[in-house]
């Protein structure tokens, strides 16, 4: 029984190795001197090789290059302060005050020098305001559709609850062109409404919100209707209280595929001005394609937002996966 | 008796999604069939073509090669993902110590954007100053073309004796292979793992005191319960597979779709038609819809194999 435990664990530590590995490559590439990465230092470890001297012989190191030998045991060098400036140039010295060293160094400058080269700040807010705007509103039509579809009867409820389940089957690149050419006709690509206001509401949240306001037991809303409480009221005081923790999972996968969506902002929107982050990093990878550095870096800042709010929220997103229709 | 009076209040909590979801959604679906059959420029529509992009579509070897390449990438990416999950979630569920934990670091690139994973895989697959080529240095490998290589897998493999037509994907399209398996192995080992533990431990019990032997629990209990789950796993992986489109655009090329066209997938052929030089946006409806119609007659097919498989 230990032993098939021990197994386990190993196979599931090698597949979370596998898992993780690509993140923390891209960490320790991004604080990396692109020059060290361009010589082959192609590893996890961020260090810098140099050659040092050590010319009052107490251990007190200044960064040189040694440019060629000199008869005699000695060596010309150049030698540089902390900023990579010349402070002494082609300087006669012993051989033996010359080490070769490799040190680890962090290169966080990096991460200033990528966010400088675009207006990565731009991209952030149009990011933050066209997400969060279709988050809130999401949820808004989402909640009183999926409270209609969960606890009214009227006409023709079945049929359109079919028609939304059966169109969120259909794939994105399908509707994209016509989408398209309907937004060029009213006049909205290239403008915030194209990414907005189609996406302001979701099938799959309707359907998620649908699942749990039709769990809610029948006698909460009899006694409401006894006391006097609208049917709005009910939605207000009774239904969304007790769905917080539903809606909060709906709003953040409503919120993960729009801050990750790249297809329709990179069709539809053609101004710099209103780009997206996922379009605004594609095209920064475009331009600074030999940068590994600083192409790891600008990855490390898109991705953190995320992966920090998945893990505030993991318990919740995870507990919705064992008790909601997401599965099978 | 009283005639019940029309209710307008379901209708009115109803609108707002109703008409965003019939104006963005269901109107373009339609119009996508309108589309196809009509040379349509971006200002409006003009002759009707009939089924001429269709025809067109049957003799386009650059469409039939996306396809092929999309074929490759659904043959490789579906079953490896859904034997790897399921693996790993079996893994998982016989675990209480750090399941949470690992849960958290399996799900990671799956809710990290798609873009920038491109971006950090384009540079792991690098020939020069990628992780992958560094990784079989050390254990003294020769570096390997990854994304710059068009030679198919199996001519990789086996030498220049396989013929063209059996090479297999290049390895430029299993390098896409390796990232997208990579991208969604988290989120279909978190259903597996819901899944799994639906099934009740009674089931085990009553096996083990019958004598059966882990393989057979596996294969007689485990699987077959888990059925409902392998569809549903199996349909969503094909779905997005079929779709694929970021990873080729970051990580391929220039230009895009190389090397010699061995990466280039269905989708981002209509994006190329669509959105491209030539701006053919019924052709691309067309080939929108083709896709459209291979998802669906897959899912039906799913379908109905569910039915006739269940427990």
């Amino acid at each position: 029984m230990r032993d098939k435990k021990i197994f386990a664990f190993i196979i599931l530590g090698l597949c979370g190795l596998f898992m993780i590995t690509p993140f923390a490559w891209m960490l320790a590439t991004s604080v990396k001197s692109q020059l060290e990465i361009n010589k082959g230092n192609n590893g996890f470890i961020p260090y810098v090789e140099a050659d040092y001297l050590d010319l009052a012989g107490d251990g007190e190191l200044l960064r040189c290059k040694v440019l060629k030998p000199a008869p005699g045991d000695s060596l010309w060098i150049n030698i540089f302060d902390e900023n990579d400036v010349i402070i002494a140039s082609y300087l006669k010295v012993p051989a033996s005050k010359v080490t070769h060293k490799k040190s680890i160094k962090f290169f966080f400058t990096n991460f200033a020098e990528a966010w400088k080269k675009v207006p990565f700040g731009r991209y952030f807010l149009n990011t933050v305001f066209v997400s969060g705007i279709s988050v809130i509103r999401v949820i808004i039509t989402g909640s009183l559709a999926a409270y209609a579809f969960a606890r009214m009867r009227f006409k023709g409820k079945e049929f359109i609850f079919y028609l939304f389940i059966s169109m969120m089957m259909v794939p994105q690149p399908v509707y994209l062109i016509p989408s398209y050419i309907l937004l060029h006709h009213l006049g909205w690509l290239n403008t915030y409404y194209a990414l907005i206001v189609p996406w302001l509401a979701n099938i799959f949240t309707i359907f998620l919100l649908r699942q749990q306001f039709k769990s809610l037991p029948q006698e909460l809303f009899d006694a409401a209707s006894i006391d006097g409480c609208s049917r709005f009221g009910a939605l207000w005081r009774i239904v969304l209280p007790l769905s917080k923790g539903v809606i909060a999972t709906a709003a953040i996968f409503a919120f993960i595929g729009s801050w990750n969506s790249f297809m329709w902002p990179l069709v539809m929107i053609d101004s710099p001005q209103l780009r997206v982050l996922q379009v605004g990093l594609s095209y920064f990878s475009a331009e600074a394609s030999s940068q590994t550095a600083l192409l790891m870096a600008a990855s490390t800042f898109s991705i953190l937002p995320l992966v920090l709010l998945f893990l505030i929220a993991q318990r919740q997103i995870m507990a919705s996966f064992v008790s909601s229709g997401l599965k099978g | 008796m009283v005639k019940k009076k029309f209710d307008i209040g379901p209708y009115l909590y109803l609108l707002p999604a109703l008409v965003i979801i019939i104006v963005f959604r269901l109107v373009p679906i339609v119009l996508s069939f309108v589309v196809s059959f009509y040379e349509w420029s971006i200002n409006g529509a003009g002759d009707f073509i009939g089924f001429a992009n269709y025809q067109k579509l049957l003799t386009d070897p650059e469409f039939w090669q996306s396809m092929l390449n999309t074929l490759y990438l659904v043959i490789f990416v579906v079953p490896l993902s859904l034997i790897l999950s399921l693996v790993f979630a079996n893994f998982l569920n016989n675990i209480t110590r750090l399941r949470a934990f690992f849960r958290t670091v399996y799900y990671i690139p799956t809710v990290t954007s798609m873009v920038a994973v491109s971006i950090v895989w384009k540079i792991i697959f690098n020939q020069q100053t990628g992780l992958m080529n560094y990784l079989l240095g050390l254990i003294g490998i020769d570096p390997l073309g990854w994304l710059a290589e068009s030679r198919g897998i199996f001519q990789l493999m086996f030498g220049e004796g396989v013929p063209a037509w059996a090479g297999g994907p290049s390895l430029a399209l299993f390098s896409i292979i390796i990232l997208t398996i990579w991208k969604g192995l988290g989120y279909n080992t978190i259903i597996y793992l819901a899944g799994l533990q639906n099934i009740p431990e009674t089931y085990y019990e009553a096996a083990s005191i019958d004598g059966a032997n882990k393989f057979t629990k596996f294969f007689k209990i485990t699987l077959p319960l888990v059925s409902p789950t392998t569809f549903y796993v199996l349909m969503m992986t094909t779905i997005t597979t079929f779709q694929v489109f970021s990873q080729i655009y970051l990580m391929t090329g220039p230009p895009v779709g190389g090397p010699l066209g061995t990466t280039k997938v269905i989708v981002y052929y209509l994006f190329e038609q669509g959105f491209g030089e030539s701006q053919n946006l019924s052709y691309a409806s067309a080939i929108a819809l083709v896709v459209f119609f291979i998802i669906l007659s897959l899912t039906l097919f799913q379908r109905r194999l569910e039915k006739k498989v269940h427990y």
